[in-house]
C-alpha cells in the first residue's frame, strides 16, 4: 500500500515535468531539450518569493506562469518558427530542433548562472507529514500531487472540451490536413509552445518545494520528461498522465523490493518494452 | 584503384605523417589541443559512417565511451594495454549490436531519445555493479601513458576510420546505404537487408567510440560515471559532424577543427560566460550552417561550375 | 629600424625601467591562475567552497598592499580564472593553458578530487605545486609517490568513516544508542568508497548493519530508502551522501519521523544551507567535516568571509581551502616565486592558518576534521584526527 501511495505521487510529480514537453512536442513538434531549464527557472522564482519576499511560494506562478507563456511564445515565434518553414520533412525538423533547443538549454543555463549564481537552491515548504492510511507522506508532495492533477485535469477538459482544444489535437495528428480545414497551424503551434512552457514553470514551482535544485540541473528533468511523452504516446495528454503513473509506480516498486540502485534501469527497461510492442507509445497515433 | 583515388591515399597518408610530428614541436598545449582535435575527428567520423547515409542521429557515442573507458579502469593492473583496448572494441561491438538489435526498428526520433537515455541506464548498470560487486576499485587508472601516446594511438585510429570508410563507401554495403538513405521502401523493394546494414555500421561506430574511452581512460586518471559518461559528448560528436557534413568521409573533419578552435577560444576569453556563449555559438551554427560547411563549399563549387570533390 | 620607431622604443623602456625601479610604487603583480567548476554538477559545491575563498584571499591580499617578497618589496595578486564545467577534460586543458599560454606563476589547486587526480599529471608535468583542499582519497601515498608536488589536505575516506563508528561506538559505550546501524550510500565514486570503508569498520565495532541499501545520485525520491531504513528499527542512521541528497534524505526522514538518536549525512551537512533548511531539526545531526570556530583565527576568518564575499563560509572545507591559500602565500613570502622552491618550501615548512598550525608530513596534512554536528546552530568539529577544541557529542532527540 505504501509503495501504491508513494508511487502514485511520485508519478504525479513526474506528469508535472513531462506534460509541458508533450504539448510542445505533440502539437508544435519541437522537440525542445530546454524544457527542463524552464523547469528550473520556474524553481528559481518560487525560490526568491519564498526567501526574499517571505511570501508563499505558488504566488510566484501570478507572474511566472504569464512571463513563461510569453516567453515560450517568442521563442517559438523568433528562434523556432525560421526552423519550421525550412525543414524539408519531419525528420529535418527533429534533427534541427534537437541541436537549436540543446544550444538554447545552454544559454539558459548561462543566463540563470549569472542571475543566480551557481549554488543550490533548496527551502522547507510544507515539509510536516501527513498520513494517508496511516503512514506519513510529505505535506509538500501531496500538495503537488494534488496541484498536478488539477493542471492536468483542466488541460484535458481544455483540449477536449474547447474548439481551440480541438484545433490543437487536429494540428497534432496532421498538420497538413489541420491546415486544409482552416486551422492556421503556425498559430496554434506557438499556442501550445508557449502553453507547454507556462506548464512546465507551473510545475517548476511545485517541484521546487521539496527538491533541491541548482542551475545545471534542468538536464535530468529533460531526459524524464522525454521518456514520459514518449512512452505515454505523443501529443496525448492521457497517455502523459498514465506514462507519469507507470513511470513513479515501476520506480517505487523496484526501489523498494529490489534496489534503489536500479530504478533508472527499471525505467529505460519499461521505456524500451513499451517501445518494442507499441512503438507508437501507449496512447499515440502510428506515425503518417 | 584509379591513378585520381592514388594520389588522394598519397596525400593523406603524408598528412598523417605530418601530424604525427606534432609532438616533436615542444608547444604543450598544442598537444592538448591536437589530442582533442584527434578524438573527436574519430568520434565524428565514425558517428557519420551510420549517421550520414541512414539519417539516424544517434546520441549513442557517449555510451560507448564510458563503456571503453571503464574496460581498462576495471582492468588495469590485471591484463595487459593492448589488450584492454581490444576488449573495449569488442565491449563496444557486443553493446552496440544489443542495442542495434532492440531500436534500430524504431522511428527517428524515438531512436534518438533512446540513444540520449543510454548514456544514462550504462551509468546506472556501471554503478550498481561497481556498488555491489566490485566496490570502488577499478576507478583510478594509474599508468605510464604520457600525452604523445594517446595522440598516437588516436592518430592511428583516424586513420583506421578513414580506411573503412573508404572502403565501405566502395563496397556493396556503401552502395546499400546510400539506397537506404534515398528510400528506404525502395531499397527493401531490391531486396538490400537494410536493417542488416545499419547494424552492421552501428557496430563499427559503437567499436571506435568505446576504443577512443579506452585511449583516454588514462588521460583522466581518476574515472567516475559522471565523468565518462556526459550526454554532452554526444551532442557535440553530433554537432560537430554536423556542422562540417555528414555525408562526406572528411566531413566531420572540416567541422571538428573549427569547433574546436571556437569552444577554447571562448573558454579562454570568457570564463564567466562560457556556458552562455557556447550555447549562443551552438545556436549561430544550427541557424548559419544548416548544410554542413561541406555542403556550403559543394554548393559553392557547383555555382561557379567546377567539378565537386567524391572522397 | 627607423628612426622613429627606435626613438619609441628607447622611450618605451626609460618609462618602464623607471616604473621598475621604484618597488615603493609595486612591482608586477603575481599571476595566479584558478580553475573550478562555475558550471556543471559541482559547479553549486564550488560556488559554496571555492570560489568564495579565492576572492576573499586574492582581495585581502592586494588590500594589504600585495605579498611582501624577501627583497621587502610588495607585489599583489591578479587571479586568471576559467570554469572547468566539472569536466576533466576541460580541467586539464584550462591548467595546459594557465601553464604554457597565460603563463602564470602559481596555479590554485582544482575542486574534488575526480578533477584534481585528472589535472595532476599536468601540474606535476609544468612544476606547478597543488596543493588541494577538497580532495579525499585512501590513495594518498600512491598520488603522493607519482607526483612530487602534489599535497592533500582534507584527509582520507578510511579516516573519515572511521571516525563516525568511532563516535557511535562511544555513543554505544555511553548507553545512547543500541546496536543497529541502518547505512545507506549515493551510488557514485565517493559514496561507494565511504560505504566500503565502513561496512568491515564498522562490523568490527560489533554494530549490526540492518539497513544497507544504496540510491543512484540523482533519485528524486528518498522516501522508499527512508520508509525501508524505518522499518529495520534501527538505532543509528549513517547516510553517504551527496549535497542533493543529504537535503533530500534529511527532509523524508523528519517526515517521517525516524527515531534515530544518531544521524549522520555526508556532503552539504556542513553547508550553512544545511542549518538554514531545517532549523532546530539539524541539532545533533553529524556530518563530515566540522570545524573549531571559537580559535580568534576561525572567528576572523568566518567574519571576513561573510563581509567581502557576502555568504558564510561552509563549517568544513571552506577554512581548509583557505588555509592551502595561505600557505601558498607563506610559502612565496618566504622563498619568492620559484616554483620549485616553493614546493621544496612547503613539503618542510610550518605554516600558521586559520586551522592553526600546519605541518605536511609526506605532503599531506595528517590532522584534520572528520566529524561535526550541529549544536545550537554551529556545525562542530566532534572528532578528528589529532585536533584540538573537538565538542563532546550530543544524542539527537526528535525534530
Amino acid at each position: 500500500m505504501d509503495i501504491l501511495i508513494t508511487g502514485l505521487l511520485l508519478g504525479a510529480t513526474y506528469s508535472l515535468i513531462a506534460m509541458g514537453l508533450n504539448l510542445q512536442y505533440g502539437v508544435a513538434r519541437i522537440m525542445n531539450l530546454a524544457n527542463g531549464e524552464m523547469l528550473v527557472a520556474g524553481a528559481f522564482a518560487a525560490f526568491w518569493v519564498y526567501t526574499a519576499q517571505s511570501a508563499n511560494p505558488f504566488a510566484a506562478a501570478l507572474f511566472v506562469v504569464p512571463g513563461a507563456f510569453v516567453l515560450n511564445w517568442l521563442i517559438y515565434r523568433y528562434l523556432l518558427r525560421p526552423l519550421v518553414r525550412r525543414a524539408k520533412n519531419r525528420g529535418m525538423l527533429e534533427v534541427d530542433t534537437i541541436l537549436a533547443t540543446f544550444g538554447m538549454s545552454f544559454a539558459f543555463v548561462g543566463i540563470m548562472l549569472l542571475a543566480f549564481g551557481g549554488g543550490y537552491f533548496t527551502y522547507s515548504y510544507l515539509a510536516e507529514p501527513f498520513p494517508i492510511f496511516g503512514s506519513p507522506f510529505g505535506l509538500n508532495r501531496v500538495v503537488a500531487s494534488l496541484i498536478a492533477a488539477v493542471i492536468c485535469g483542466l488541460l484535458y477538459v481544455w483540449i477536449h472540451g474547447t474548439r481551440t482544444g480541438m484545433a490543437i489535437r487536429a494540428v497534432a495528428v496532421d498538420p497538413a490536413a489541420a491546415g486544409l480545414v482552416a486551422i492556421d497551424v503556425p498559430r496554434m503551434s506557438a499556442l501550445s509552445f508557449a502553453l507547454g512552457g507556462a506548464v512546465t514553470a507551473a510545475g517548476g514551482i511545485v517541484l521546487s518545494t521539496f527538491l533541491t535544485m541548482d542551475a545545471s540541473v534542468g538536464v535530468v528533468f529533460t531526459m524524464k520528461a522525454l521518456i514520459i511523452v514518449i512512452m505515454g504516446g505523443v501529443g496525448d495528454v492521457r497517455g502523459t498522465i498514465i506514462a507519469s503513473l507507470i513511470l513513479g509506480l515501476a520506480e517505487t516498486a523496484v526501489a523498494t523490493l529490489v534496489d534503489p540502485g536500479m530504478t533508472l534501469a527499471a525505467a529505460y527497461l519499461l521505456f524500451v518494452l513499451v517501445l518494442l510492442f507499441r512503438p507508437q507509445g501507449l496512447f499515440g497515433r502510428r506515425a503518417s | 584503384m584509379t591513378r585520381r583515388e592514388a594520389g588522394y591515399f598519397v596525400l593523406v597518408a603524408a598528412a598523417f605523417a605530418v601530424l604525427a610530428c606534432l609532438p616533436f614541436a615542444g608547444q604543450s598545449y598544442l598537444l592538448t589541443l591536437g589530442v582533442g582535435i584527434a578524438m573527436y575527428t574519430v568520434l565524428a567520423t565514425s558517428w557519420a559512417l551510420f549517421s550520414g547515409p541512414t539519417h539516424y542521429i544517434s546520441l549513442a557515442t557517449a555510451a560507448f565511451y564510458g563503456i571503453g573507458a571503464y574496460v581498462v579502469a576495471g582492468g588495469i593492473g590485471t591484463l595487459p594495454y593492448p589488450a584492454l583496448l581490444a576488449l573495449a572494441g569488442v565491449a563496444g561491438a557486443v553493446a552496440a549490436a544489443l542495442v542495434g538489435l532492440a531500436t534500430l526498428r524504431l522511428s527517428g526520433v524515438y531512436f534518438v531519445i533512446f540513444t540520449l537515455g543510454l548514456a544514462e541506464l550504462i551509468r546506472q548498470i556501471v554503478t550498481w555493479v561497481q556498488n555491489n560487486f566490485t566496490g570502488s576499485r577499478g576507478m583510478y587508472v594509474l599508468t605510464d601513458i604520457t600525452e604523445q601516446g594517446i595522440y598516437w594511438q588516436l592518430l592511428a585510429l583516424a586513420a583506421a576510420v578513414y580506411l573503412i570508410g573508404w572502403q565501405v563507401a566502395r563496397s556493396r554495403l556503401g552502395f546499400a546505404l546510400r539506397i537506404i538513405g534515398n528510400d528506404e521502401v525502395v531499397a527493401a523493394h531490391v531486396g538490400i537487408h537494410s536493417a542488416a546494414a545499419k547494424l552492421a555500421l552501428f557496430v563499427v561506430c559503437g567499436v571506435f567510440a568505446a576504443m577512443v574511452g579506452a585511449i583516454m581512460a588514462p588521460r583522466f586518471t581518476y574515472i567516475e560515471p559522471s565523468i565518462v559518461f556526459t550526454p554532452e559528448l554526444s551532442f557535440q560528436v553530433v554537432i560537430m559532424a554536423l556542422l562540417g557534413g555528414a555525408h562526406r568521409l572528411w566531413g566531420p573533419l572540416v567541422g571538428v577543427i573549427p569547433f574546436t578552435i571556437l569552444w577554447e577560444l571562448i573558454a579562454a576569453r570568457f570564463p564567466g560566460q562560457t556556458i552562455l556563449l557556447l550555447g549562443i555559438a551552438f545556436l549561430l551554427i544550427v541557424y548559419l550552417i544548416p548544410n554542413g560547411v561541406v555542403g556550403r563549399i559543394e554548393s559553392a563549387l557547383r555555382a561557379t561550375g567546377r567539378k565537386t570533390s567524391h572522397a | 629600424m627607423r628612426r622613429r620607431t627606435a626613438l619609441r622604443l628607447a622611450a618605451a623602456a626609460a618609462v618602464s625601467s623607471a616604473f621598475s625601479i621604484g618597488t615603493a610604487l609595486g612591482a608586477d603583480p603575481i599571476r595566479i591562475g584558478a580553475v573550478a567548476p562555475k558550471t556543471g554538477p559541482l559547479a553549486a559545491g564550488a560556488a559554496i567552497t571555492h570560489w568564495p575563498n579565492v576572492q576573499l584571499w586574492a582581495h585581502q591580499v592586494n588590500e594589504r598592499g600585495g605579498l611582501r617578497m624577501k627583497d621587502g618589496s610588495r607585489r599583489k595578486v591578479e587571479i586568471i580564472e576559467y570554469d572547468d564545467r566539472t569536466n576533466p577534460g576541460e580541467t586539464i586543458k584550462a591548467v595546459e593553458r594557465l601553464a604554457t599560454q597565460d603563463k602564470v606563476d602559481f596555479i590554485l589547486a582544482p575542486y574534488s578530487t575526480g578533477l584534481n587526480v585528472a589535472a595532476a599529471p599536468v601540474y606535476a608535468k609544468h612544476g606547478y605545486p597543488q596543493i588541494t583542499a577538497t580532495s579525499i582519497t585512501d590513495k594518498i601515498p600512491e598520488l603522493t609517490k607519482r607526483y612530487s608536488s602534489i599535497f592533500f589536505a582534507l584527509g582520507s575516506t578510511t579516516a573519515l568513516a572511521g571516525s563516525v563508528a568511532d563516535i557511535l561506538s562511544k555513543l554505544r559505550a555511553e548507553k545512547k544508542i543500541g546496536n543497529r546501524v541502518a547505512m545507506v550510500n549515493v551510488a557514485d565514486a565517493f559514496g561507494i568508497e565511504l560505504a566500503e570503508v565502513a561496512r568491515p569498520v564498522l562490523k568490527k565495532a560489533g554494530f549490526e548493519i540492518v539497513y544497507d541499501r544504496s540510491y543512484p545520485l540523482g533519485t528524486q525520491d528518498l522516501s522508499p530508502i527512508v520508509k525501508g531504513a524505518k522499518a529495520a528499527n534501527p538505532d543509528a542512521f549513517v547516510a553517504w551522501s551527496y549535497p542533493p541528497d543529504t537535503f533530500a534524505l534529511t527532509e523524508q526522514a523528519k517526515i517521517e519521523n525516524l527515531d534515530v538518536k544518531a544521524f549522520y549525512t555526508a556532503v552539504a551537512t556542513a553547508f550553512p544551507a544545511y542549518g538554514g533548511k531545517f532549523g532546530k531539526s539539524v541539532n545533533g545531526h553529524l556530518g563530515a567535516g566540522g570545524v573549531n570556530p571559537d580559535t580568534p583565527e576561525m572567528k576572523a576568518y568566518f567574519a571576513a568571509h561573510q563581509k567581502v564575499t557576502g555568504k558564510p563560509a561552509d563549517f568544513w572545507a571552506s577554512a581548509v581551502t583557505y588555509a592551502t591559500l595561505q600557505v601558498l602565500e607563506q610559502s612565496i613570502e618566504a622563498v619568492g616565486t620559484d616554483r620549485k622552491a616553493v614546493t621544496e618550501h612547503i613539503k618542510k615548512g610550518t605554516f600558521q592558518t586559520v586551522m592553526g598550525p600546519w605541518r605536511f608530513s609526506n605532503q599531506s596534512i595528517d590532522k584534520f576534521w572528520t566529524v561535526g554536528q550541529w549544536q545550537d546552530g554551529v556545525f562542530y568539529g566532534v572528532a578528528s584526527t589529532g585536533l584540538s577544541g573537538a565538542k563532546p557529542v550530543i544524542t539527537k532527540t526528535g525534530w
